[in-house]
């Protein structure tokens, strides 16, 4: 089936099986490698994405749910070679080993901290309990979130 | 595969009528799982997710409705009288999931693991169901979860969503789990104290086929405070053992298995724990309040 919708501020269209998934008709379909696929039952977060707004798993969105709505994907973030404020606190606090998470990690924060610009350390850990890192034990990815709302506060 | 994308809640009826294989898809936490991992492939699909008129709640002359298509996050962020429901509804998997999963998608899914299950059960929801023509159809929620996985909505129709009374008094929703959130309870409990009716009520979550109520522990419970005089005095002193016999009568209503999640002894036991503490809870909640 045909599915059209908006991407990044971009109206896209794909001919997709329709039982597939919005993370496959964005990696698959449309070339947005960016949101990773891991686990594919909303456990790890890989694949966050925003739907209307609205923090998902793009794995549990059937690509058909977003047909004429807006999608906004971690590729979003970056405007050219300038990294998004979050991105930049991730590299500078050392939170990216192996990478696999982080670009749902990255997009989790971003969603945290535009509704809570100075969350607690409480209210970062439960806002990422979704987004699971093998690597770092996550000190650093807290440290990270804690920078990255210093940088969106003074820019 | 066959996918209707309805605009309105009439048109999602009609789809049902003449396409009833048609499975009904809103937050996808439990069937784009099945999806994903080849284990589900449904005739047809019916997206339900953007319904307006499922996604409403409103309160209706002492009662209150809730539509199938709220989602969790909209449930913590605006249904804050409800303490019990919001707790529960926090305990959902993660914001990803909060964002998407509905209170339709735990009753059409009929997990006896459902974290919002137990408390529409111990507020005595009934469950509104709807077919095309705008017939209704109402369930007190026993009859709607008739076992695991298993439910009485009929082919041809929706779950428009849930209605119960309005109470007054505390309650309180817990569950046990390897981790404070992104799992799905080895045992689950919702105390809820009608003030109004002088009554206690308790079912559980994960520890049966279905949920169950423990009428045993809430007959005990609601005429031991009576005996306290704790229903018209809030201060009144309930003695400590009837706390400690309270969860053993809780533990004793529970059906429990051993799975991969527990054991059926560690899970009566925690409920024993969990019915426990909902209780004293829900008395130092009515001390602190006067």
């Amino acid at each position: 089936m045909i599915i059209r919708l908006k991407v990044n501020g971009e109206w896209r269209q794909a001919d997709v099986w329709p039982g597939a998934s919005l993370l496959h008709v964005l990696r698959e379909h449309l070339g947005l490698v960016g949101s990773k696929n891991a686990c594919e039952q909303g456990e790890c977060g890989s694949c966050s994405v925003w739907l209307d707004g609205d923090l998902v798993c793009s794995c549990l969105v059937l690509a058909a749910q977003a047909h004429e709505r807006e999608v906004q994907t971690v590729e979003s973030l970056a405007e050219g070679p300038r990294l998004h404020p979050v991105q930049e606190a991730f590299l500078e606090a050392g939170a990216v080993q192996c990478g696999f998470c982080t670009p749902g990690l990255i997009v989790a924060v971003a969603d945290l901290l535009e509704h809570d610009p100075a969350p607690s350390e409480l209210t970062i850990r439960e806002a990422l309990a979704g987004n699971l890192c093998r690597c770092t034990g996550y000190a650093k990815i807290i440290d990270a979130v804690k920078l990255a709302a210093q940088k969106l506060g003074n820019p | 595969m066959r996918i209707h994308l309805p605009r309105t809640l009439d048109e999602a009826l009609e789809i049902k009528a003449t396409d009833p294989e048609a499975v009904p898809l809103a937050g996808g936490t439990d069937l784009m799982v099945l999806l994903n991992f080849d284990r589900l492939r449904p005739a047809a699909m019916l997206e339900v997710s953007r319904l307006p008129e499922l996604r409403a709640w409103r309160r209706e002359n002492g009662t209150f409705f809730l539509g199938a298509g709220v989602t969790y996050s909209r449930i913590v962020s605006s249904l804050t009288e409800f303490k019990p429901l919001v707790e529960a509804s926090r305990s959902v998997g993660s914001p990803q999931i909060r964002n998407r999963a509905t209170i339709g998608g735990n009753l059409g899914t009929a997990s006896p693991a459902g974290d919002a299950l137990p408390v529409l059960a111990a507020y005595d929801a009934e469950i509104v169901l709807i077919k095309a023509g705008g017939t209704t159809r109402t369930l007190p929620w026993h009859q709607f979860l008739v076992g695991p996985k298993r439910n009485a909505l009929a082919p041809d129709e929706l779950i428009l969503g849930v209605r119960w009374t309005v109470t007054r008094g505390p309650g309180s929703f817990s569950k046990i789990g390897t981790r404070n959130a992104m799992v799905i309870a080895v045992a689950g409990l919702c105390l809820v104290m009608d003030e109004g009716q002088r009554q206690l009520r308790v079912a559980l979550g994960s520890v049966g086929p279905t949920i169950l109520r423990a009428p045993d522990a809430e007959a005990f419970a609601s005429k031991a405070l009576t005996g306290a005089g704790a229903w018209e005095d809030p201060r009144a002193v309930v003695p400590p053992r009837v706390l400690e016999e309270f969860g053993e009568r809780v533990a004793a209503a529970a059906r429990p298995i051993d799975d991969v999640r527990g054991t059926a002894a560690y899970r009566r036991h925690a409920c024993n724990v969990l019915g426990r503490r909902a209780l004293a809870w829900a008395l130092e909640d009515r001390k602190l309040r006067g």
